[in-house]
């Protein structure tokens, strides 16, 4: 049974309570184990799919993939109201985040129909599958291979043909346990560059993959190494025109730099958080400069999204300028932890502080909580194309310097 | 009933004014361009830099502030930022956050809330003031120490006022103080006839220092946009090692991070004009967030511009020293980074949401 959804209605106000007061009713009083173990991965897909049953999992897919048509705005709404109720993270977002707006742009009507509603419901969490050993920043570097094939493959139905992939991803999020994974593969072997390659989806389980995790810096397995030996993908999983995949990563990309992968809610609250700490601390005034600053950066960046979902709303195009949001909200989001994690002073380095005291006001963020947000920090500047990347396209492209 | 999500607060019509007035500052007025009439102005040539002002009056820009029933468009703090901007910009000379923002402030609530010590007749020459500055026939400026410790421009100005705790004096150019920027001709003001004083008076005071400062912020911002184009275009057209200077990397990269500085303080200090207008309880806040936000920037924009341009950005010959000695200038004026800083922090509860209400 399913009530008749909000936010497809433009009350903002009342699709906020509803949010609100879900929220309350149902993140779990204590953190979710960490989402890169076995048992974090299991709990945080169950809690999916309770987001899902709310129809929250998705709010701005259409109502017949799981969500409400719900605007951008009201998308920063839910997020901004996720991030206050510090609600767990979200398991399929490279997914959600990164290859469903590709599917919305480039994929056919049956990719959208066989692939959105599941991941939805997380029945299929996604992995991302661009970096290779040799292809980090340099992506266009990329050796793995596609190669078509004729004929089908047991369980991928009659008819038509498909490909083998071979090869090696790396860095891959999520991958130590996730269900499926899109990537770029080289389609055209005579082709270089950014030219030859296809965006294909491949099942993690499937014969002749090895998936080999790899410790982060936090000592958990947040990305992998894929390993790829003539693993059979049927044509129906090729995204878009086959040798056109770079065209269309990049425009996952710039969903991943911009306004999705990264809402406003998260440093909004961060910065709050932030604040009481300084409080609790007795207001140092060495640091009082640098809380105001990430402050002040956490709303910059709240402002400058909004305005930016207005834009798009209004019919505009998200292009080279997510660059300049992936720097900001990236060296933002280092600089908010580096701070707390500086008025923690000698606790800040104890991953579980035993303080009992050691919790914000409202008791849902203990201290270890800054240690582990700056680890997850620290990430960001590297991935979705290093932040270098990022200010040499915000040179050449926004200010027109020389190449 | 909660008020509509604030979004890109800049109108169409707002965005051609900005570009009538770059238009115009661009071109120079009589002959003199606006550089020109910065640097004459530095030497005590006025002349030129009046004949800017005049043109600008012809724009309108100089009764935006002012109330309708004085002759003036009674227009929006976005419409005073939209226009300061371009003035910080194309770094015109005169008392501008002084003459545009403060002052009419300050005399508007002398007229309206009838804090005029001697009633009707200092009502009825803030009046005559207000007419005046709204046609573009008077400049104005004003101390308001501590935190605007002297009155710029007050040898240019018709009208000079100190305006301290809860009262507002006219007043008379003392002593001149050498300013980093030779533009910015800074005065002791002397205090004489009290014209308002009462807790009134305290609290327009603190308004007109918030918009003055809402104001310099803006043209801090438009001060970074201009370094920032200077850079790019010397950096495209300087070559050393066979190559333009700013197909360098290390070159690049510091003018990408100017460009970020001044793309996320806009929002700022647009959401805080609007939040003024809106006479919103966190418009002083907001206010103080723009400012900080805005000042880094220009100043980040200044030390990344001197650095891209050499040995050539360090002369007073060029152009660049202009915007240069405005940026550290302004940077304190208005209240410190520090001073505004320590406002926001006071100030803070949430940071925001969409469609509350909530600021």
């Amino acid at each position: 049974m399913t009530q008749a959804p909000a936010g497809a209605a433009g009350d903002p106000a009342a699709f906020r309570a509803e949010v609100r007061d879900w929220l309350a009713g149902h993140v779990p009083a204590e953190p979710l184990p960490s989402v890169d173990t076995a048992e974090g991965f299991a709990r945080h897909r169950a809690w999916e799919r309770e987001l899902a049953g709310a129809r929250l999992a998705v709010v701005s897919w259409p109502a017949r993939y799981g969500g409400r048509d719900a605007s951008l705005l009201e998308w920063l709404i839910f997020e901004e109201e996720y991030h206050a109720a510090d609600g767990p993270v979200r398991v399929g977002q490279n997914g959600l985040f990164l290859l469903a707006p590709t599917l919305f742009a480039h994929g056919t009507e049956e990719q959208r129909d066989r692939l959105l509603p599941r991941m939805a419901r997380a029945d299929d969490v996604w992995a991302q599958a661009w970096s290779e050993p040799d292809a980090g920043s340099d992506l266009a570097a990329i050796r793995a291979t596609a190669v078509p094939v004729k004929g089908h493959r047991k369980g991928h139905g009659e008819g038509g043909g498909g490909w083998l992939l071979s090869g090696t991803k790396t860095w891959s999020s999520r991958a130590a346990f996730a269900d499926r994974a899109f990537g770029l593969f080289r389609t055209d072997p005579a082709a270089r560059r950014h030219h030859g390659l296809s965006y294909l989806l491949f099942d993690l389980h499937a014969e002749g993959v090895t998936v080999r995790p790899i410790r982060q810096l936090g000592g958990e397995t947040g990305f992998a190494e894929i390993f790829l030996d003539e693993v059979f993908v049927p044509d129906s999983d090729v995204v878009g025109p086959v040798g056109d995949g770079w065209r269309i990563a990049m425009s996952t990309a710039s969903h991943e730099r911009g306004l999705s992968l990264r809402s406003p809610g998260r440093f909004s609250a961060a910065a709050d958080r932030l604040i009481a700490l300084w409080r609790r601390a007795g207001e140092p005034a060495d640091t009082a400069g640098r809380v105001a600053d990430a402050w002040i950066a956490a709303r910059a960046y709240h402002l400058h999204t909004v305005a930016t979902a207005a834009r798009l709303a209004a019919g505009g195009t998200l292009g080279a300028e997510s660059s300049l949001g992936k720097v900001f909200w990236s060296d933002l989001d280092v600089a908010l932890h580096e701070t707390a994690l500086d008025l923690l002073g000698p606790a800040a380095e104890l991953r579980q502080p035993p303080d009992p005291d050691g919790r914000s006001p409202d008791g849902r963020w203990p201290d270890g909580r800054w240690l582990e947000g700056y680890l997850f920090a620290l990430a960001g500047p590297i991935y979705a194309g290093t932040n270098e990347i990022q200010r040499t396209l915000i040179a050449e492209r926004l200010l027109g310097l020389p190449r | 009933m909660m008020p509509a999500p604030m979004i890109s607060a800049r109108s169409p019509e707002q965005e051609q004014f900005a570009g009538a007035l770059h238009d115009m500052l661009g071109a120079g007025a009589g002959g003199a361009t606006t550089t020109g009439a910065a640097r004459q102005w530095a030497a005590g040539d006025r002349a030129p830099g009046l004949g800017l002002w005049r043109e600008l009056a012809g724009l309108g820009v100089t009764a935006l502030t002012v109330p309708p029933q004085w002759g003036g468009l009674g227009a929006s703090p976005l419409d005073l930022v939209v226009c300061c901007e371009e003035i910080g910009h194309h770094a015109l000379p005169g008392p501008v956050a002084e003459s545009l923002a403060a002052v009419p402030l300050l005399l508007t609530a002398l007229c309206t809330e009838h804090l005029g010590t001697e009633g009707r007749r200092d009502e009825e020459l803030c009046a005559g003031w207000l007419t005046r500055l709204a046609d573009g026939d008077l400049l104005a400026t004003l101390a308001m120490p501590p935190r605007l410790p002297y009155a710029v421009d007050a040898d240019a100005a018709g009208l000079v006022l100190l305006a301290s705790a809860d009262t507002i004096r006219l007043a008379t150019p003392g002593t001149r103080h050498q300013s980093v920027d030779g533009s910015r001709r800074l005065y002791e003001a002397r205090g004489g006839r009290v014209v308002a004083h009462g807790p009134a008076v305290t609290e327009a005071i603190r308004r007109a220092l918030t918009v003055g400062a809402l104001a310099s912020a803006a043209q801090l911002l438009g001060a970074g946009r201009a370094l920032l184009e200077a850079s790019v275009r010397h950096a495209t057209l300087r070559t050393q090692f066979g190559r333009p200077v700013g197909a360098f990397q290390a070159v690049k990269h510091r003018l990408a991070d100017v460009a970020i500085g001044l793309e996320f303080a806009r929002p700022l200090l647009d959401a805080a004009a609007v939040a003024l207008a809106g006479s919103c309880p966190t418009a002083g806040r907001d206010v103080s967030a723009a400012k900080v936000a805005c000042a880094d920037a220009a100043h980040q924009a200044a030390r990344a511009a001197l650095q891209v341009h050499g040995a050539i950005g360090y002369t007073r010959e060029h152009d660049l020293s202009l915007w240069l000695t405005k940026v550290r200038a302004l940077l304190p004026a208005w209240g410190t980074q520090a001073e505004h800083r320590a406002i926001v922090l006071a100030a803070v509860g949430g940071t925001g949401l969409i469609g509350t209400g909530s600021p």
